[in-house]
Formats: C-alpha cells, sequence, structure tokens
C-alpha cells in the first residue's frame, strides 16, 4: 500500500478549539500524555530499497517504535534448493542477492567445494577474487548512490551508475550476462577471463580512484550530509555482536571483523589489505556517516586489492578454468556451514547433504536479513527523517532478506 | 517519433510571419501523441529487474529522453513497470496500486517473473506465475533480467500501441480496466 | 579453546543433558570445524545452556551466527544453533531433534538479540514453536498462509485469496 496514514484517534491541536491547550513545559517534563500515531511506510516506497513495509509508531516527529514486515519478495529460494541439482542452485543464489551476484556465487561455490574437498586451480582463484572484488565496489556504489539520495543528493548517484557500468562491461565481456552471471561454477568458471578484461581493470583503476575521490568530495565531507547522517542511528558495538551485525554495519561499530581476514578463504590471504573500520574522530562511532564511510574506505581497499591481484595474475598459465569441475557433483553425506564476505556481511550457507545429486537443505544466513533486524533499535527516539536515513545507510537488498 | 511525422493531412508550409505555421490534425492524433511522449512512470521496483530498471533510468541509458519521468505517486503516472517477481502477498498490493491510477494507464511487465513466474513458476509457492493474473498487461519485456535496451525497446512497442489506439468507441478509455 | 575442551567442559556443566558429539569425518579441514556438531538430548535445557555459553569466560560465545531449522524427513525436525565466540575464534554447532507432531523449544532471544527473526523464520517456513518469544509471529509469509512451507510434506495451496498459485 502506498503512504497511508493511518490515525488511531484525532490528535488534540492547540488551535483546535475543543482541544486542551497546554504550555509547553508541561509537554517537555512528560506530564502530558500525547497521542501517538502509526503510519504505514511502504511496500510501494519512493526509495530505493525495494518492498518493504515500516509500520512506524509515531509521537509527532519523534520514532517511537518501527516494526518491520517482510515477505513481499519471498522467492521460495530455500524450497527451490531442494529440488535443484548442486549446479542448479547457482542462478537462484544469483537472483538472492542480485546486487553483487559474484559475491553469492562465491560463498556458495566455496561451501559446496569444501564439502566435497576440491583443490580449484589457482588461476580461478585469482579471477574469482577479482569479479568478488570488482563486484563490491559496484555494489558499494549502488549502495553510497543511494544512501546519497535517500539524505537528499542525487548527483552521486549519476556518476556512480556510470562507473558501475564499466564493471558490468569486463562482467558481460567475460560471461556475457551483464547483472546475474551464474558464473562461477562448483570447481571452475563458465568462461575464461576475456583478453580485454585486464587492461580495462587497469583503466578502472585510474578512473574509479578519480571517481571515489570526487564522491569523498560531493558527498562524504558535504556539510550539509555530515549534518544529515552524523549522529544518527547509532548502533552499540556489543549489541551489534549480541544482534547479529555483520559488514559495515558491524565494522562501523568499531569492531575489526571481516571473514575475509577473521576466517580467510579462496587466496585472500595473500593480499595485503585493510580492514575498514568507523572513525570516532569524523563522527560517533556506529552511526548513519561511519556506516557510509566504512563503505568508501572499503571501495578504496577493493582496489587495493584489484591492484595486487592485477601484478600477481598468472598471464602465462593457460590452465582450462573447467578443468577441475568434476564430473559427478555428489558431496558426501554430512554438513556444512561456510561463509564469505559479500559487501552486506557475512553471507553463511548451512548445507545439509544426504550424499544425493540435491542437497537436503540449504538454510542460508543472509546478512542483510541480520542487519535489517537491528533496524527498530537504531531508529528508536530519532526523528521520521533520520528513519530514511537509517534504514538508507544499512543497505538492505530485500531479495536476500525475503530470500 | 515526432509529431510531424505521423499526421495523416499534409502540413501547409510556413512562411517567414509564421502566419502560415498551422497543422490540422485530429484531436485524438494530438492526444495520443502528447501521452506517448510523456509517459510518466510509476517510480516502483520490485527485484532484481529494478536494478535494471534503475540503470536505464541512469547517466548511460537515459530513459528520460523518451519523456519517461519517475512519480513517486499512482495518480500522477501514466505508465507501471512492473519490475520483477509479483508475490502473493504483493500481488493485492500491485492491484491497488493499479486501480489508483488515473486513466488512460498502461502497464509493461518486466522480466520473466512478472511475465510468467520465470525460474520460480514451478516450485514457488508464494510466486504469482504472471501479473497478469491480477492486472492487465499492454507489453511483455522478456529477460532475466532484460537488459535496458530491451526496457527501452519495450516502451517504444507501447509508444507504438499507443499512436495507432482505435478511438472509434467513445469509452475507449474507460473498457481498457 | 578446541572442540574437545568445550565439549568437556559442557559435559561437567551439563552432565547427560547433553547427546553425542558427532565429529564430522570429512577430509576438509574446515568442513571439521564447521560442520561437527553437538547433539543435545533435552531440548528444554537449551535455554539454560544459552546462558553458560554466553557468559563463561572461557567460552564466551557472544554472536549468535545462525538458527537453522532442519526436516529430517523421518517424522523429526531439528533446530540447529551455530555459534561463534568473536573474543576466542572458536565456533559451536548444537543440533536439537524434536517430533514433528509438537516442536517445541525455549526461545534464546532474550540471550541473543539475533534470535528473534531467525526464531521466527524457523516457525514461519517449519512450524517449530519457542516458548517465551517475545513476538511469536511469522515473518516471511501472511499470518493465513496454510502450512508451513519447508516441511517435506508440504503441498502449496491451489488458491490463496481467489489468485491461482500453480502454474
Amino acid at each position: 500500500m502506498p503512504e497511508i496514514l493511518e490515525r488511531h484517534t484525532i490528535m488534540h491541536s492547540p488551535l483546535h478549539a475543543s482541544g486542551p491547550i497546554h504550555a509547553p513545559e508541561d509537554v517537555e517534563r512528560g506530564r502530558l500524555h500525547t497521542e501517538e500515531m502509526v503510519l504505514n511506510i511502504g511496500p510501494q516506497h519512493p526509495s530505493t530499497h525495494g518492498v518493504l513495509r515500516l509500520e512506524v509508531v509515531l509521537d509527532g516527529e519523534v520514532v517511537v517504535d518501527v516494526i518491520p514486515h517482510l515477505g513481499y519478495l519471498h522467492r521460495c529460494f530455500e524450497k527451490h534448493t531442494e529440488h535443484m541439482t548442486y549446479p542448479q542452485v547457482i542462478p537462484y543464489v544469483d537472483r538472492m542477492d542480485y546486487i553483487a551476484a559474484m559475491s553469492g556465487e562465491h560463498g556458495y561455490v566455496t561451501a559446496v567445494e569444501r564439502m566435497m574437498n576440491i583443490e580449484v586451480p589457482e588461476k580461478v582463484e585469482y579471477i574469482r577474487v577479482l569479479f568478488a572484488e570488482l563486484q563490491r565496489i559496484a555494489s558499494h556504489m549502488i549502495a553510497i548512490g543511494t544512501f546519497g539520495m535517500d539524505s537528499g543528493a542525487f548527483t552521486p548517484f549519476l556518476y556512480c551508475f556510470r562507473d558501475r557500468e564499466t564493471i558490468l562491461e569486463m562482467f558481460e565481456k567475460t560471461c556475457g550476462a551483464r547483472f546475474l552471471y551464474n558464473y562461477m561454477w562448483v570447481g571452475g568458471l563458465s568462461h575464461d577471463l576475456h583478453p580485454e578484461v585486464l587492461p580495462m581493470c587497469r583503466e578502472f583503476l585510474k578512473t574509479s580512484r578519480a571517481t571515489h575521490k570526487e564522491i569523498n568530495d560531493l558527498l562524504t565531507f558535504n556539510h550539509i550530509f555530515r549534518q544529515r547522517t552524523a549522529g544518527i542511528g547509532v548502533l552499540d558495538a556489543e549489541v551489534a555482536v549480541n544482534g547479529g551485525a555483520s559488514g559495515p554495519m558491524l565494522r562501523s561499530c568499531g569492531v575489526k571483523w571481516d571473514i575475509r581476514k577473521n576466517d580467510p578463504y579462496s587466496i585472500y590471504d595473500r593480499f595485503d589489505f585493510e580492514v575498514a573500520v568507523g572513525s570516532n574522530t569524523l563522527a560517533t562511532l556506529g552511526d548513519a556517516f561511519n556506516r557510509h564511510w566504512v563503505r568508501m574506505q572499503e571501495w578504496e581497499q577493493s582496489l587495493n586489492i584489484i591492484e595486487q591481484i592485477l601484478e600477481q595474475y598468472p598471464r602465462d598459465d593457460t590452465t582450462d578454468v573447467q578443468s577441475a569441475i568434476p564430473k559427478r557433483l555428489r558431496p558426501p553425506e554430512g554438513e556444512i556451514y561456510s561463509r564469505t564476505e559479500t559487501p552486506r556481511g557475512e553471507l553463511g550457507y548451512y548445507i545439509v547433504s544426504k550424499g544425493d545429486v540435491k542437497p537436503w537443505r540449504v538454510k542460508v544466513r543472509s546478512p542483510a536479513f541480520s542487519n535489517l533486524s537491528l533496524l527498530p533499535i537504531i531508529s528508536r527516539g530519532y526523528l521520521i527523517a533520520d528513519l530514511i536515513v537509517s534504514l538508507g545507510s544499512i543497505d538492505i537488498v530485500l531479495g536476500e532478506v525475503d530470500r | 517519433m515526432g509529431f510531424l511525422d505521423h499526421l495523416e493531412l499534409p502540413v501547409l508550409p510556413s512562411d517567414k510571419t509564421g502566419e502560415g505555421n498551422i497543422i490540422v490534425t485530429s484531436l485524438d492524433t494530438l492526444f495520443d501523441w502528447s501521452r506517448l511522449s510523456s509517459l510518466w512512470q510509476m517510480s516502483f521496483g520490485l527485484a532484481c529487474c529494478a536494478i535494471e530498471m534503475m540503470s536505464t533510468s541512469a547517466s548511460h541509458y537515459d530513459i528520460m529522453r523518451f519523456g519517461v519521468i519517475p512519480r513517486p505517486s499512482p495518480r500522477q503516472s501514466d505508465v507501471i513497470i512492473i519490475s520483477g517477481t509479483v508475490t502473493l502477498k504483493m500481488a493485492t498490493r500491485i492491484k491497488m496500486l493499479y486501480e489508483q491510477m488515473a486513466d488512460p494507464k498502461y502497464v509493461i511487465s518486466m522480466g520473466n517473473c512478472s511475465n510468467c513466474g520465470g525460474p520460480y513458476w514451478e516450485y514457488g509457492y508464494h510466486v504469482l506465475k504472471g501479473v497478469d493474473r491480477v492486472i492487465p498487461v499492454d507489453v511483455y519485456v522478456p529477460g532475466c533480467p532484460p537488459r535496458p535496451e530491451a526496457l527501452l525497446e519495450g516502451l517504444m512497442k507501447l509508444q507504438e500501441k499507443i499512436r495507432s489506439q482505435n478511438h472509434d468507441d467513445a469509452d475507449d478509455a474507460d473498457s481498457q480496466d | 579453546m578446541s572442540h574437545s575442551e568445550i565439549i568437556e567442559k559442557l559435559r561437567t556443566a551439563f552432565g547427560d543433558k547433553l547427546g553425542a558429539w558427532r565429529e564430522s569425518n570429512s577430509e576438509n579441514a574446515y568442513q571439521r570445524r564447521m560442520g561437527s556438531y553437538l547433539e543435545i538430548a533435552e531440548p528444554s535445557a537449551i535455554r539454560d545452556l544459552a546462558f553458560f555459553l554466553r557468559d563463561e569466560p572461557t567460552l564466551a560465545f557472544d554472536s549468535l551466527l545462525l538458527i537453522s531449522s532442519l526436516d529430517n524427513g523421518d517424522g523429526s525436525l531439528s533446530v540447529i544453533y551455530h555459534l561463534e565466540s568473536t573474543k576466542h575464534a572458536h565456533q559451536l554447532i548444537l543440533k536439537a531433534t524434536l517430533p514433528a507432531e509438537v516442536p517445541s523449544v525455549p526461545s534464546v532471544t532474550s540471550i541473543w538479540l539475533h534470535a528473534n527473526w531467525q526464531e521466527r523464520e524457523a516457525w514461519d517456513m517449519m512450524g517449530i514453536r519457542f516458548e517465551g518469544h517475545p513476538d511469536h509471529r511469522r515473518i516471511l509469509l501472511d499470518d493465513d498462509y496454510p502450512g508451513h512451507p519447508l516441511r517435506k510434506d508440504f503441498k502449496e495451496p491451489d488458491f490463496y485469496h481467489g489468485m491461482k498459485v500453480p502454474y
């Protein structure tokens, strides 16, 4: 439903003839009982975060409580996995976190490879990490651009989408798809790296560093943006860990926790990069600004990783990228919880195999789902306008929240 | 797609004073032309296709050159792009949004999910197999997700449809419901 | 702390409320770490166990990664808890098996905030009750949706609110 204003009771206004008139100090001291109002936001909402409905209880402009209603995009992922073979699940994984499809695939194939104990060729690992990091930048670009739009800045959105097209072009050259790839397969890749991608990457490093600086100047250090986001939606580090936050949401609280460092997978241990955390000097730890700031830093760190990949990439390696793909994909009986770091946080797959070609059960720990569950905590007591900023700073993807 | 290209009557040549700059046409053609040239779109994204729709309206593909401007309210919009999977929970809301739009209104179904259920057609216990089960659709754009070019093509097809509308029936606009 | 030390500590505190330790025999080291689980013989003890796991300083499982539900296909359901300590960097997986007729376990929402939505999802998808949950509603599907879809015997409805569901 579009925003429908529901009033439980008609509020007494001082201008209303029959309404009681109170002195402002009564309101301040809490002697006056004010009426609460329920406002529905969504599922059709002008901001760009998909179909989420928020039931907001308001006391004037102040948010008393937020009750998120999910499921408007529940596409039965977990039921589908029980009917598909292991490789057939990969396209559905794409459609789960559709903004960062490569990262989702990377997590899934890593999980199945661990179950089958497959060693993938070095070249494949390099291509995977390269694409996962490019995808991280593309995803953060959408997050930063739409977050800018939520807080009133339109230009960064256009800049981010312009640069994102370059990344999509590299993906398209390699695997033919712009957006949902089905590129990483269990044990290999669907296509070898296109020869033009590495030169494009080198070019992209230059332009992206320039854009990064530009976005910082336009948005991050913009006085209006700082005023709009600093100190808004503050999340305590202990609550964040207890509440299951991960990714930029957790790191913005000052917790140095990144699966790429803390539980390394693929070949992330070969690269030198910093885990971005929130800054105490720019704004309050754990607020909306710091979540944005962590994404900006991660963008830069991903560029650093890509630079190292370009140096280390085995150019003369002519290994077939499909050479390690098993003929029969039938993991032995057992179960695993395997996790990777996507742009939104810790994406975990809990897979139960009964030795069949189809998984018995695939349960996803979706980072956006867990992060969104903290929205009521970070928006209580702030103004209704800050609620939109808080929601935008979490960077949810409804496909992954609802699955 | 200019107005002058599709007139049935010859345009009188203009002179330097501009007095001869007269176009003779039927009111219907004029209305159709203005409708198809400013299709205001309801900004409404559902799933993966919504991101491609955002790409279409962003810098590279620039849907605004077709006169498409995103509007946040159904009351002000002419076309609704169903961009993504329609779930059972969302279907009633989509119907309500569609009913809130003012006539004449058009529907573009973008992507396989809203065309027929897409990859969720078999085991999707919570997926509506095609948005045309709840609202009428004018143009179907296939793809999973369709490229921005495909969406633009769908939009041009819709413009073509509006241009060739049949106005014999006086209640044409109402009969679209 | 290694798995065996954790188990030993738990056994001294809880005794036979715990079940067998199922060690994964995978060749992969990661799966041996993240695929072995401890069975819980008495599911009603989960709450006390969870308090102990979180508050005992040497264990300090401050983060609940995931609550999964599982239909074993033999008339029983399982609830799986994935725990991690960010301080000590060790993980533990607990599994409680319940009968499918009256699946019910105590809620751990008061111990880990993250459990709130995870348990609601398990209720929605698998129909497992969590006693003491503060907001025990369905989360993804509508309240009037028939059945719990991830059970193996689930049949999708033919019509829902007048809309045909099968293709």
